[in-house]
């Protein structure tokens, strides 16, 4: 963690001389119609994410932050505020063009993993490609690419429940990064791993990011999984308290 | 990989899918079984040719008809042959041993039936013996009779022993004619009742009545009819196909009762596979959220539910069926000798394929909506 935490006038700053930022949130709210009662779930958040981010959202749990990870993917829609990401307000999209648009540009990657349990790694990497119009031997080499990035060239004829938790991790990141999307969502990506599987995920994310780029949002409440981001902001009873530097920024 | 995932996914609750698919499989049969039963039921009417015609006492079957009236049937334009025929109820060695006997006038009565199939110097060695019969395929079979075997019956109607020689065996045109059953001569019947019983000579049971077209017989009927109309004996002429159809109309209620057992069998099983494609689909709530959200269309995730479910049923019905032959096959040797032509009958698999469709399209109907309707970020908090 950050010992002399920049102020969120100093984040504001850079974004302000950098280009716009890839996620832009404006009074973002979110609540949930429970009976006739709305239970208010985030209220009036404000965000920039620059491209090239590796963001990291803490809060305890309820705080909201799956609610915020999952509205910036385009799996559920904002209830007021403005959301706009790679410069489209995709709040104002259909359902259809939301599964189109969220096929294109958000890598998914999950607690739990959520791989097809029937499908071989190589398969379930290869999953979000059956949405493009990629011809089979280029799919083919793709996944053996990301498959390889991931350091699983040797288990892509395994199935889930013949790899460790972390190794499923991994296969979920190669099926994240299959798309080259511009965004990559994890929501407790260690949450369900030990501390080596972590580790290695929390590493791979890192070179993910690093060397090639991507941006990366990351929900997590382990501290220790904070210290791959570049940053870190923390939500609590759906308020961002602030965003602060990793050290070794 | 689609179908992959299809096929595979069947097969991921592995007890439950074999149960279901022993269900499906058992449905098929007890379905095809029914429709069979149902099917013998009316093979006779089936087979009846609609060229001919049965001239019978407009009172009763059991009342019979002068022999004369044959020549004035037979005048009748449109007419071209005409059988007497007059049921004998002989008994061969046991009342159990049941089996059909008439005496028809011969050659004509085969010359009417051209579904016996049957070489023509046993017809010439036939015509030569009084006391000879001819009897079909089925009925040589069961009792193991050969040519020349002698087959003694105990009249009941006509009283006394009766022996009969057996000049020919007959078969069928193909498995949906009838061959369990024996003629004799006419004449021969007539003859001795005629030193027995002067009075009852000359009478008959019906008259089989062949036309030139088959689409004039309502016509033909109808003048039949009206020649003997204020006679001592009016007459009653339908087609073979009525008159067999009003035997099976007695026993209408069981049939109606089968048919409609039979559907109930695939309500049931309707019940049991959409149970569980209920069961799949909520167990894999996260994972059709998942795909979702890696923007595959809510219509993809309907896709494979009703890929699923209907892989289930053609699984269970192409099963189902195979097996229908065997087992209607057995079932043929315990009610053979009740129903003489009991086979699977293309319209029966249809019926089978068509019912296991329906049952794979239904059952997946209610799943495959809540899936299509589950909001993504619902489905992914759920936890099987
Ligand atoms: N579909 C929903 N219906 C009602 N309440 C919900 C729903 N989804 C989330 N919530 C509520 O919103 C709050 C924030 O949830 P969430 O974003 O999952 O928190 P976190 O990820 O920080 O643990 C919680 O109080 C939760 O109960
Ligand atoms: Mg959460």
């Amino acid at each position: 963690m950050s010992d002399t935490p920049r102020s969120d006038a100093a984040v504001a700053g850079d974004a302000a001389l950098s280009p716009p930022p890839i996620v832009r949130i404006r009074n973002l709210s979110k609540h949930y119609v429970r009976g006739d009662q709305a239970v208010p779930v985030l209220t009036d958040i404000t965000l920039d994410i620059p491209e090239g981010d590796f963001l990291a959202l803490m809060g305890p749990s309820g705080s909201g932050k799956s609610t915020l990870l999952n509205l910036i993917a385009g799996i559920d829609k904002p209830s007021g505020g403005e959301l706009t990401v790679g410069g489209l307000n995709i709040a104002q999209l259909s359902e259809a063009e939301l599964a189109d648009w969220r096929a294109a540009n958000i890598g998914f990657i999950f607690q739990f993993y959520n791989l097809m349990p029937v499908l071989t790694a190589f398969e379930n990497v290869e999953l979000p490609l059956m949405l493009t119009d990629l011809s089979r031997s280029d799919r083919r080499e793709r996944v053996e690419l990301a498959l390889s990035l991931v350091g699983l060239a040797d288990r892509m004829k395994h199935y889930p429940n013949e790899l460790s938790g972390g190794q499923q991790q991994r296969v979920a990141i190669a099926r994240a990064i299959i798309t080259d999307p511009t965004l990559i969502v994890a929501d407790e990506p260690t949450g369900d791993l030990d501390k080596k599987s972590a580790a290695d995920v929390l590493a791979l994310l890192q070179q993910l990011n690093r060397e090639m780029g991507k941006t990366i949002i990351m929900v997590t409440h382990d501290p220790g999984a904070v210290r791959a981001a570049r940053h870190v902001t923390h939500l609590e009873k759906g308020e961002l308290l602030g965003t602060e530097v990793v050290s070794g920024e | 990989m689609i179908a992959k995932l299809i096929v595979k996914n069947i097969f991921r609750a592995r007890l439950r899918s074999l149960l279901t698919l022993i269900g499906l499989v058992i449905a098929v049969l007890a379905f095809g079984l029914l429709r069979t039963v149902v099917d013998a039921w009316y093979a006779g009417s089936d087979m009846a040719s609609a060229n001919r015609l049965i001239t019978r006492n407009a009172i009763s079957l059991t009342f019979t008809l002068p022999t004369y009236y044959r020549e004035r049937v037979r005048a009748i334009d449109g007419v071209t042959q005409v059988s007497l025929s007059s049921w004998f109820g002989g008994i061969y060695q046991d009342p159990k041993n049941f089996f059909p006997q008439f005496a028809v006038t011969l050659p004509t009565h085969f010359n009417l039936y051209p579904e016996f199939l049957m070489p023509p110097e046993q017809m010439d060695a036939m015509l030569k013996d009084r006391t000879g019969c001819l009897i079909g395929r089925t009925l040589a079979d069961n009792y193991g009779w050969k040519i020349g075997d002698k087959i003694p019956l105990q009249g009941t109607i006509y009283p006394g022993t009766w022996e009969f020689t057996v000049r020919g065996i007959f078969d069928g045109k193909d498995d949906g004619t009838v061959t369990r059953q024996m003629y004799f001569h006419w004449d021969y019947l007539n003859e001795r009742v005629k030193q027995g019983f002067p009075r009852a000579a000359d009478r008959v049971g019906v008259f089989v009545v062949g036309i030139r077209e088959g689409d004039r017989a309502a016509e033909l009927s109808a003048a039949i009819d009206a020649e003997f109309k204020n006679s001592l004996a009016e007459t009653l002429t339908e087609t073979e196909k009525a008159f067999q159809l009003s035997f099976v109309a007695q026993t209408e209620t069981i049939v109606a009762a089968i048919r409609l057992v039979s559907f109930v069998v695939i309500i049931i099983i309707l019940a049991v596979v959409a149970n569980t494609m209920a069961m799949t689909v909520r167990e894999r709530v996260a994972e059709y959220a998942t795909l979702k959200a890696l923007g595959f269309a809510p219509g993809f995730v309907v896709a494979l539910i009703f890929g699923e479910s209907l892989t289930l049923t053609l699984l269970g019905g192409a099963l189902g069926m195979v097996l229908s032959f065997p087992v209607i096959a057995t079932f043929k040797s315990f009610v053979g000798s009740i129903f003489p032509v009991f086979r699977l009958s293309e319209a029966t698999l249809w019926w089978q394929f068509g019912a296991v469709v329906v049952v794979g399209l239904l059952a997946a109907v209610l799943p495959a909506i809540r899936s299509a309707r589950i909001r993504i970020v619902d489905g992914l908090r759920h936890v099987a």
